[in-house]
């Protein structure tokens, strides 16, 4: 078998003591700029990049690797813990793993996000050294216009997450993709809305949005009402780990967060992030059992599926990468920049010239996924302790968070003004009844958005009906326009609003 | 004509204006250009003109529901916090990089930890315990300091630029 032959390889390579050790520090490393809200993985890959010049390829990449998996787990902790999402794909981790938290179940939400994500990590690496050839094919067929589609579909997969009024949150959608527009276009290098402001010509950053509207938004209006009705952790804390029930539930959640997630994340594009969105939708869709809560109001399945999702998205995320040597998303384009500095070009060739490094980095994958899982479990208890901090010492606590990191992306103080803007608009959506999550998803795929319709009219020459007209693109539009339908019919649309009314 | 909800009427109000003001700039400021060439205005334009009729449509549910919703009442501003969190967030700008316009020296950042606690204490309009503050700035600088500047080392000021030079 050559799987077997190729992972005995890998393994070969990843289980020398050298490679273990870069593997763990990229674990902690990452965990750790995870959990410290602002600083992601972007930035610290960055920052990293220059240090690994002396280290052999391998080894380089494999501790890169370790930061980027290391913050998706720390990324959720945040999430579920104070309710900020330290990583764009753990917005959607934050709608029932706070409300957990809330009632006193943030031990078994922490542990349902971290043993998803190890199950689905293992399941990602498999299927990455076993379909990484065939799944490339797939990839091929996508043109500008299937693109354009599965973002509309992703799109409105998000408006479901929302808890209020249809309208208001398709609304949300959009205005969101038009603060992604802001900063300079780059077809023709025209800085949009700019207002002649050097930093904005750059664009707004995701995480002074992010900072802003959840952050400070929520901190401000938490800080308006009475500390007895207070949305804060109030409940007692009952258990570290889930219970036999929990289990059962968690399951066939995290099978079917894992199975999305592994699609989605060979597709380039935020597949990490749109997989953890249609995870959550698609466990929305299913039926409650009799006694359990309803989502949005802390389902253990709400963080269990979304979180397998966007672990399994962020591993074969690898694929495009490792074979096409295309990258989906900004950390892989700098696994990119760190692949050339060591003299490898990224592309097909990767697996037959450099089949150590290749199957090396996949094996050190596993074993990072597993040093993560012992690395958190025992710290879950600790996460837990944060709670009882009483509220008037952690808001202070995470305002500073909050504006360390935002300084710390650009090390500017423009994107200090800016959040401060945000934290303003955010309390406003919150006294407006407007949800920011369909916001941010928005305003990371605007860019992308227009970049893929223009290029899918200019293929047409300005011809709409590309979009329909091509069998997959036109089948994801249908999908999405489905999904519309069957919000919008009568019967769900009731319970939707009840599922959200009902406290 | 009756507002059935406050909140839906000026979330209308504000998609609107957004909406109006992104068009209207994409369509004055940029070339919008064709389907097949796509200026830096065409997208922008295309979204601000759709988020002005979902603003229109948002409006107008507000107005022609039947029946008045439970909690669509804006209710009034929480200006305290608000304003000291966001002061908070302000004077630690201040502090990392300075205001240079009007000759402020950046004054690094303890003494931008030890202002945003103080100040952002001042936004809860119950609980308030100056000592306690105090404690709490000095644990949050000792940590921000290991981590940061040790640990991650981030290029962030860390002490008054007339001290360090």
């Amino acid at each position: 078998m050559d799987l077997f032959h190729n992972l005995a390889l890998g393994f070969g390579v990843a289980v020398t003591p050298i490679n273990l050790v870069y593997a763990f520090v990229g674990c902690i490393l990452g965990t750790l700029i995870g959990v410290l809200p602002g600083i992601g993985p972007v930035a610290t890959i960055a920052m990293l990049l220059p240090a690994t010049y002396a280290l052999p390829p391998v080894s380089a990449l494999i501790m890169l690797a370790g930061i980027y998996y290391g913050a998706q787990y720390g990324g959720s902790t945040t999430a579920i813990l104070v309710n900020l999402p330290g990583e764009s794909s753990s917005v959607v981790t934050t709608i029932d793993g706070y409300q957990m938290a809330r009632k006193g179940r943030a031990g078994p939400a922490l542990a349902a996000a971290g043993l998803g994500s190890f199950f689905a990590g293992c399941v990602g690496t498999l299927i990455l050294a076993a379909f990484a050839p065939p799944l490339t094919e797939l990839a091929f067929k996508f043109g500008p216009a299937e693109y354009f589609s599965l973002m509309v579909l992703g799109l409105i997969g998000a408006v479901v997450l929302a808890s209020g009024s249809l309208l208001k949150a398709i609304a949300m959608i959009v205005l969101g993709l038009l603060l992604g527009l802001v900063g300079t276009d780059v077809n023709s290098g025209v800085a949009r809305f700019s207002f002649d402001i050097p930093e904005l010509t750059d664009g707004i950053g995701f995480v002074v949005v992010a900072m802003g509207v959840f952050g400070y938004g929520e901190i401000i209006s938490n800080l308006s009402v009475d500390p007895e009705d207070r949305e804060v952790f109030t409940a007692k804390v009952q258990g570290l780990f889930p219970t036999k029930d929990d289990f059962k539930l968690m399951l066939p959640a995290v099978m079917r967060g894992t199975a999305l997630g592994s699609v989605l994340g060979v597709l380039p594009g935020g597949g990490a992030l749109l997989a953890a969105f249609a995870a959550y939708t698609l466990e929305k869709k299913t039926k409650l059992r009799p006694g359990e809560v309803p989502f949005g109001q802390g389902n253990i399945r709400g963080v269990a599926a979304p979180e397998s999702a966007n672990n399994a998205g962020a591993q074969t995320s690898f694929i495009p990468l490792l074979t096409l040597g295309i990258p989906p998303n900004a950390v892989m384009a700098l696994m990119v920049g760190a692949m050339t500095i060591h003299n490898i070009q990224p592309g097909p060739q990767v697996m037959t010239s450099n089949p150590e490094l290749f199957w090396g980095l996949i094996a050190s994958m596993w074993i990072g996924n597993l040093m993560l899982v012992i690395l958190n479990l025992p710290l879950i208890g600790m996460w837990i302790k944060l709670l009882s901090v009483p509220y008037r010492y952690l808001f202070p606590a995470i305002v500073l968070f909050c504006a360390i990191g935002v300084y710390s992306t650009n090390n500017n103080t423009f994107d200090v003004w800016m959040v401060a803007l945000f934290g303003f608009i955010g309390y406003l959506f919150v006294k407006l009844g407007c949800e920011p999550a369909p916001l941010l998803l928005g305003f990371i795929l605007g860019p992308m958005m227009e970049e893929n319709l223009r290029r899918a009219l200019l293929l047409s020459r300005g011809d709409w009906s590309v979009l329909v007209t091509r069998p997959l693109s036109g089948g994801l539009l249908a999908a999405s326009l489905l999904l519309l339908v069957i919000v919008l019919l009568p019967a769900v649309k009731s319970k939707r609003e009840e599922a959200f009314v009902e406290e | 004509m009756n507002i059935k909800s406050q909140k839906d009427f000026f979330s209308g109000v504000m998609f609107m204006i957004v909406g109006g003001a992104f068009g209207w700039g994409s369509y004055s400021s940029y070339s919008v250009g064709t389907g097949a060439r796509m200026g830096p205005g065409y997208f922008p334009l295309l979204l601000g003109v759709l988020l002005a009729v979902l603003g229109v449509a948002v409006l107008l549910t507000s107005i022609l529901a039947r029946e008045e919703q439970a909690d669509h009442e804006i209710g009034s501003f929480a200006w305290r916090p608000l304003f000291f969190i966001l002061l908070a967030n302000l004077s630690f700008g201040v502090c990392l990089g300075g205001l240079p316009a009007i000759g402020i020296q950046p004054l690094g950042l303890i003494i931008g930890i030890f202002a945003l606690t103080i100040i952002s204490s001042y936004a809860d309009m119950h609980e308030f315990s100056f000592k306690g503050n105090l404690i709490l700035a000095l644990i949050l600088s000792v940590g921000s300091y290991l981590a940061f500047i040790v640990l991650l080392q981030l290029q962030i000021p860390v002490w008054p630029t007339f001290i360090t030079g």
